[in-house]
């Protein structure tokens, strides 16, 4: 179980709160308008920005004293998920060695990873040569890796096509239940919250709200909601 | 790395501060004879006039370089940074052997039944310092012009300028903005150029501080006297090098400067005259390069017995400063990138506001109660020389550094990829190309050093531009060129094999 336990973040005017909590295993959605805060909160759970003030925790295991790296999770950002100067193997390798001394076992999980996602034989290959989508799924076969039982995504496919956007999300959906990761999702599309996840929490006012079928949101949106969405 | 940087940043401030420490205590005030204020009065006028030169001289050529398309512009660009990595006694080499006693030039005069030129005295001084800094002023220029965006220069064709309005409106607010920086740069290192004054110069007419400083320590044995010159010195070069420092918004030795402009070139004579200064000035940087090749060659393989082994030292000095100033400036850069501190920015740029020789001779200072110098003269040597690179080295890798932290930091973070992992597989990787370009930067300027070197070395730890000096000064004028082109081919090697190896590991 995921716990946001009375969570403050706070940055030149910017205020959020959230206090609520995700069972494992669940899919969540994060909507709201654009500078409300949906990426401060993923970065605040992923080890990026302390929080002002509460508590977040896993398994109830507070995460505020460990490093990025350390937690139980596995973040995919915007941009940047690989290192342009490593090949696609090394990228993927990095979760699950950061030092890169891989076993010939371990060689051999990248080569699996890379076939799961529609990569194979691509290990050799640099990101430079790959197309956006391309670049999702290597990044989504890491996480695959890492195995770690968080998977927070702050709009990596907001550049993908809406097709390709929707193979991605089905992939995701795949690699979390494969996994059994809890899914955290930015999200400005009702849509995407629509394909792939069950909750969705609506950040908007200052306050990330509880999480809410996802379904029953958006047949009946609140106010804020209804404002965000243009209805 | 933080605290690493912390500590790199405190020990760069240290290794400038304690010398000069050592330099104002041992001068216990400043009380200057009339040959003092002569040295200090010389050092001045002639750096002035060396700007003043240099500067002048760089409007019309890099004004040429900017509105004219023709073959060899690029190679034409490449030449003028080449004087940064040429070793100083090279290029004074190549000028004695143009302008000296027996040079094409005298020969010339002579063959015309006309009086000679010396080419020793202020108006060597100023023809070396020329030579060294026409082409930095020019490249520094050339980007202010490059800087002046295409609009504008469209517009002004389509209100259909004359040139000189063109000149008025466009040309002249960029010189403005650009010339003081060029001036106050190529004028603080003129303040600071030991070389030069120590072979052309001298006496009492042509003194500067610098090698007043050398002669106190290494003739009188006056070693209060060179403290004081010394904190004079420091007080003069200092304020003009960190004026420049900051006055000079680009290094003027970077990359990228072919930027297409679409500037429709005036003919008539004006294309005659960029002609003309583009001939110039290609003509008076390579024709003291070409005297050293013709010079030397013949020379090169009877060199005498003490080139090799001071050659090989010259190697393990620059080698060994390469090390130091690269790993100081990459965990200078890394944690200001991170932390954002800008004292590690001052930190870095501190030892511009001094000299080899300053840094010398307070070295000097603090050693010789306890060791002969001459022992230590290696050592200080690499010191000095990664101190004085360290500047360069730095402004070279901190945007990179930058660029690399807001990039990959965060999924660097995420990954668990730290200590040296992270060094190895992200920021060598990302930092080899000014990496390695710092690197060769740092081997040249360390090969050709003739400056801290001089002051501490006795017969047995003589660096190859030392030996050079001391060929040219037994007035063994062939050994001397032939050394020279063994220098300029080994410095110039160093820099090109570091270099690529950065290009290489970053492709």
């Amino acid at each position: 179980m995921l716990r946001l336990e009375r969570v403050e973040l706070a940055q030149d005017g910017f205020h959020l709160t959230a206090d609520w909590q995700v069972e494992k295993g669940a899919r969540v959605a994060l909507i709201g308008p654009s500078g409300a805060g949906k990426s401060s909160l993923l970065s605040a759970i992923a080890g990026f920005f302390p929080p002002a003030g509460g508590r977040i925790l896993w398994q109830g295991q507070d995460l505020g004293p460990l490093s990025p790296g350390a937690r139980p999770l596995t973040i995919l950002f915007q941009d940047q998920n690989l290192f342009p100067h490593l090949t696609l193997a090394q990228n993927l390798g990095l979760g699950l060695r950061p030092d890169l001394r891989l076993s010939p076992e371990e060689r051999k999980r990248v080569e699996t990873a890379l076939d799961r996602v529609g990569l194979a034989g691509m290990g050799a290959r640099k990101p430079g040569q790959l197309s956006g989508g391309q670049i999702g799924r290597a990044a989504l076969a890491r996480a695959l890796l890492r195995a770690r039982p968080l998977l927070l995504l702050d709009e990596p496919f907001a550049a993908l096509g809406p097709a390709l956007k929707a193979d991605m999300l089905d992939l995701v959906a795949e690699v979390a239940g494969e996994t059994g990761a809890t899914l955290l999702m930015v999200t400005h599309d009702p849509a995407d919250a629509r394909r792939i996840t069950e909750a969705t929490v609506l950040v908007a006012d200052g306050v990330a709200h509880p999480p809410a079928p996802t379904a029953a949101l958006f047949a009946d949106p609140p106010p804020a909601l209804r404002a965000y969405l243009g209805q | 790395m933080a605290s690493g940087a912390r500590a790199v940043g405190a020990a760069a401030v240290l290794l400038v501060a304690v010398p000069l420490g050592a330099v104002a205590f041992r001068a216990g005030g400043l009380s200057l004879s009339p040959a003092d204020w002569a040295a200090l009065r010389f050092t001045l006028w002639q750096a002035v006039l060396s700007s003043a030169l240099s500067v002048g001289l760089a409007i019309p050529v890099a004004r040429a370089l900017a509105r004219r398309r023709f073959p060899g512009r690029g190679a034409l660009i490449t030449l003028m940074g080449a004087p940064f990595l040429l070793p100083v006694i090279v290029a004074v080499m190549g000028l004695l052997a143009l302008f000296g006693r027996g040079g094409a030039i005298n020969a010339a005069l002579a063959a015309l039944g006309l009086p000679g030129i010396s080419i020793y005295g202020l108006q060597g001084v100023l023809i070396a310092h020329v030579f060294l800094n026409l082409p930095l002023a020019t490249r520094m220029i050339l980007q202010g012009w490059q800087a002046i965006p295409a609009e504008r220069f469209r517009l002004a064709e389509s209100l259909s300028f004359t040139p000189g309005q063109t000149f008025r409106h466009l040309e002249r607010p960029m010189l403005a903005e650009v010339l003081p920086g060029a001036a106050a740069t190529v004028f603080a290192l003129c303040l600071t150029s030991f070389a030069v004054a120590l072979i052309l110069g001298g006496g009492p007419r042509a003194t500067t501080l610098e090698l007043a400083i050398y002669q106190a320590v290494r003739f009188e044995f006056d070693l209060s006297h060179a403290a004081g010159l010394a904190l004079v010195q420091v007080l003069v070069g200092g304020a003009a090098a960190l004026a420049a420092w900051a006055a000079a918004r680009r290094a003027g030795f970077g990359a990228g400067l072919d930027r297409a402009i679409a500037l429709t070139p005036p003919g008539g004579w004006r294309r005659l005259a960029d002609g003309a200064a583009l001939v110039l000035a290609a003509g008076f940087l390579l024709a003291p390069m070409a005297a050293v090749v013709l010079r030397g060659l013949p020379g090169l393989p009877d060199l005498p017995a003490q080139v090799w082994p001071a050659l090989a030292r010259s190697v393990a000095v620059a080698l060994a400063s390469v090390v130091l100033t690269m790993t100081a400036a990459l965990v200078l850069a890394l944690g200001s990138a991170r932390r954002g501190q800008r004292w590690l920015d001052l930190a870095a740029a501190l030892p511009l506001a001094t000299s080899g020789l300053v840094l010398g001779t307070g070295l000097f200072l603090l050693v010789q109660p306890f060791l002969p110098p001459a022992r230590l003269a290696l050592p200080v040597t690499v010191l000095v020389n990664a101190l004085l690179a360290l500047p360069f080295a730095y402004r070279l890798l901190a945007p990179e550094a930058r660029a690399l932290q807001a990039d990959y930091a965060r999924l660097a973070e995420s990954l668990g990829l730290r200590g040296m992992a992270r060094l190895r597989l992200l920021v060598l990787p990302r930092l080899a190309r000014p990496l390695g370009f710092g690197a060769g930067l740092t081997a040249a300027l360390s090969m050709g050093d003739l400056g801290v070197i001089a002051l501490f070395a006795g017969e047995s730890q003589a660096t190859l531009p030392l030996v050079i000096q001391r060929l040219s000064g037994a007035y063994r004028m062939d050994e001397a060129a032939a050394a020279s082109l063994l220098l300029v081919a080994v410095s110039l090697g160093l820099f090109w094999i570091l270099d690529r190896r950065g290009r290489h590991a970053a492709a």
